[in-house]
């Protein structure tokens, strides 16, 4: 019978190691669903994640589905690294795009090279404000901002819904619910592809995080928060100051991102904008390590399930939901093989019990003080 | 003339409002056993999706309503389980834990539905007991429905009693409360968490099974829209408590419905604003129950989310 004994110490190399078995038990598994939906497994798995990286086509779609994965995960990751649970980056991503979007509609058809940094702004603050809600509603009520920011999804996407339908509609358009095209666009960073500036940017985002992160004071603060609540308030940290900074933050990032998918490939607002990169870009942020550099090649790969998902969709007729399992699937191994960072699998019975009272410091997650982070005892 | 006109459409809007509750009541429940023993399962959402193509994929398989409520149970049930292996086995973080059952959820029921959609489950079968379903008023008010209405008030009764006043009750009570103290007493924490998890994800499945099977009756790609979220907020809401969880959601099912009813009303309001009704209620009935910090803990099970480490 294998039994568990706690490492004195999180093993560094696990810590690493981890993604990538959670990878290779993923590709396992994937290999074993397109055997069940009667597909050659082998090729299928070629087909999805080496076949997009052969090309110019191929590797500009991955920079181009990588940009808003990285951009919100990045923002995210500093929330969830403080015990802040922001599980509504697909809605502050709508009203982002929303916001930039009715900026540039509402000045049509005048444009001119201020109009893409007002448009940004527009979209960072529309994601912010968005993110302000559960921000505002945890520190001055303390309601649950899982909850909440979740369901500001829902009403985020029916607000851009109501808005295309109705206000924003192209005039000169045929009643589609749509908005007319807007009248700039990003600049691309491949000419005669769809790659843009949007990936600089995210890449330039994760940069600056890690520096905060690892040599500002912001970062530790964040990172005491998550792993010892208790140590933060004794220090002085100030928790609402710190929750208002992770949402406004992730907030404003996946605004941003929403904004560049709207000007970018998109180049209108339309009901279907929100795409679920709000919820991948969770996983991306997980499969990350919380890391920004992580974060980068999660990032990167989650993009390619994306772009293969469609091209074995194309070529194999695969379902398009096979993609949204293996990114689920993903999650799951990389939280089932974290048990390695902590534990140490033992096969025989050993005979050294673990230390009484022991409680384990977790390196990846704060787990067991943030679980229900606004019904914290001992406030 | 116009009286009963009136009498009609009340009518309609509590029955429509049971029908719109019962899969938050099934569900709910269902988390509030979880939650109560300390497990904080936010899959919910998961949870159902898969109970309900689980359910619609057994009843046009084998025209049978008893099987497909199974097969939703028993599809509930293993997603459950794969969340506890995950957070109560494995120690993993049970937030990320339940986001990623709810992202597996939708994308497997998207997969497995693949080609369901467009097609319509048989009726399912109503109570009737002669002469009753047509009194005025109390006979569709109390005898109209379908069977599953009642089963769910059969289950809020069912784990309120068993909570309150039986011995397997006050253990899971005990585990959610203190697992180290009930550890020492000699309870299986471990076990007790698996089983209330297990009842949460088999809960769960009926409520996605009652949406494909009897509210819609179809199955639509990731038809639950936020049910289990809805759910989740309702187990805050009520307190932790089974028949407060039960008015919840019957409040939430006559908000649902009255946007359907309000262009009989005569209102005029774009029909995708009144759908965010739901939602932003949820947000507006957190912050009113949160405001009082201090009950809300007292309420909340002290262990709740706290993974359990064995110490002897």
């Amino acid at each position: 019978m294998p039994r568990l004994e706690a490492r004195p110490q999180p093993s560094r190399l696990m810590f690493y190691a981890t993604p990538l078995i959670a990878i290779l038990f993923t590709l396992a598994a994937g290999g074993v669903l397109f055997a069940l939906l009667k597909k050659p497994p082998l090729e299928a798995l070629a087909l999805i994640f080496i076949r997009p990286l052969t090309s110019v086509r191929g590797l500009a779609e991955l920079t181009v589905k990588a940009a808003p994965l990285i951009l919100i995960a990045i923002g995210l990751a500093a929330g969830f690294r403080a015990g802040v649970w922001n599980i509504g980056a697909e809605g502050q991503y709508t009203v982002g795009a929303l916001a930039g979007g009715s900026l540039a509609l509402a000045v049509y058809p005048v444009t001119g090279w201020w109009l893409l940094p007002l448009m940004s702004l527009a979209g960072i603050i529309g994601g912010a404000a968005w993110a302000a809600i559960p921000a505002l509603l945890r520190s001055r009520f303390n309601a649950n901002e899982i909850l909440v920011s979740l369901m500001l999804n829902y009403v985020a996407v029916f607000l851009l819904g109501s808005l295309v339908h109705g206000p924003l509609r192209d005039p000169d358009g045929l009643n589609f619910p749509e908005s007319r095209l807007f009248q700039t666009a990003l600049p691309l960073i491949v000419p005669g592809t769809r790659a843009h500036v949007g990936f600089v940017v995210a890449l330039i985002a994760a940069l600056v995080a890690w520096v905060l992160m690892e040599w500002h004071l912001l970062g530790f603060q964040i990172k005491v928060l998550g792993q010892a609540p208790g140590a933060a308030r004794f220090a002085g940290f100030s928790e609402p100051r710190l929750v208002w900074l992770c949402f406004l933050v992730s907030g404003g990032c996946a605004g941003l991102a929403g904004l560049f998918e709207a000007t970018g490939p998109v180049g209108q607002l339309v009901p279907a904008l929100p795409a679920g990169y709000g919820f991948t870009g969770i996983i991306v942020a997980f499969l990350g390590r919380l890391h920004p550099a992580g974060i980068v090649l999660a990032g990167l790969l989650m993009a390619l399930t994306y772009i293969g998902g469609e091209t074995a969709q194309i070529s194999m007729s695969l379902p398009s939901a096979a993609t949204a399992v293996f990114q689920g699937m993903f999650l799951f191994f990389l939280l089932a093989s974290d048990l390695l960072v902590n534990y140490r699998v033992r096969w025989r019975s050993h005979t050294q019990p673990a230390p009484a009272g022991h409680t384990v410091p977790d390196m990846a997650l704060p787990r067991s003080t943030s679980a229900q982070p606004s019904a914290q005892p001992g406030e | 003339m116009e009286q009963f006109a009136l009498w009609d459409l009340i009518v309609n809007i509590l029955v429509g409002a049971m029908i719109a509750a019962t899969p938050l009541v099934l569900a709910a429940t269902g988390e509030l056993v979880a939650e109560r023993a300390g497990v904080l399962n936010l899959g919910v959402e998961g949870m159902m999706v898969v109970g309900a193509i689980a359910g619609f994929s057994a009843v046009i398989a084998t025209g049978s309503a008893a099987l497909a409520l199974l097969a939703a149970v028993v599809a509930g049930s293993a997603m459950a389980l794969l969340f506890a292996v995950l957070a109560l086995t494995l120690r993993a973080n049970q937030v990320a834990s339940g986001l990623a059952l709810t992202m597996f959820g939708l994308g497997l029921s998207a997969l497995w539905g693949q080609g369901y959609s467009g097609l319509s489950a048989p009726a399912f079968p109503r109570l009737s007991v002669a002469g009753l379903g047509d009194l005025p008023v109390v006979g569709k008010l109390v005898f109209g429905h379908d069977l599953l209405v009642y089963l769910s008030l059969a289950l809020v009764a069912a784990v309120a009693w068993a909570l309150a006043r039986t011995r397997l009750g006050l253990v899971v009570r005990a585990v959610g409360e203190n697992h180290d103290a009930a550890y020492t007493l000699g309870y299986p924490v471990i076990a007790v968490r698996y089983l209330a998890t297990l009842v949460g994800g088999a809960m769960a499945g009926l409520g996605g099974a009652y949406l494909s099977l009897v509210q819609t009756p179809l199955w639509v790609e990731r038809m639950t829209a936020g049910r289990g979220w809805i759910a989740l907020a309702l187990v805050v809401f009520a307190a932790w408590r089974p028949w407060r969880a039960l008015a919840g959601a019957y409040l939430f099912g006559g908000i649902t419905v009255l946007q359907l009813h309000s262009q009989a009303l005569g209102l005029k309001v774009d029909a995708q604003l009144l759908a965010m009704l739901p939602y932003l209620a949820t947000i507006a009935v957190l912050v009113a129950v949160s405001r009082e910090g201090v009950r809300l803990r007292l309420n909340a099970p002290a262990c709740l989310g706290k993974p359990f480490y064995a110490t002897a």
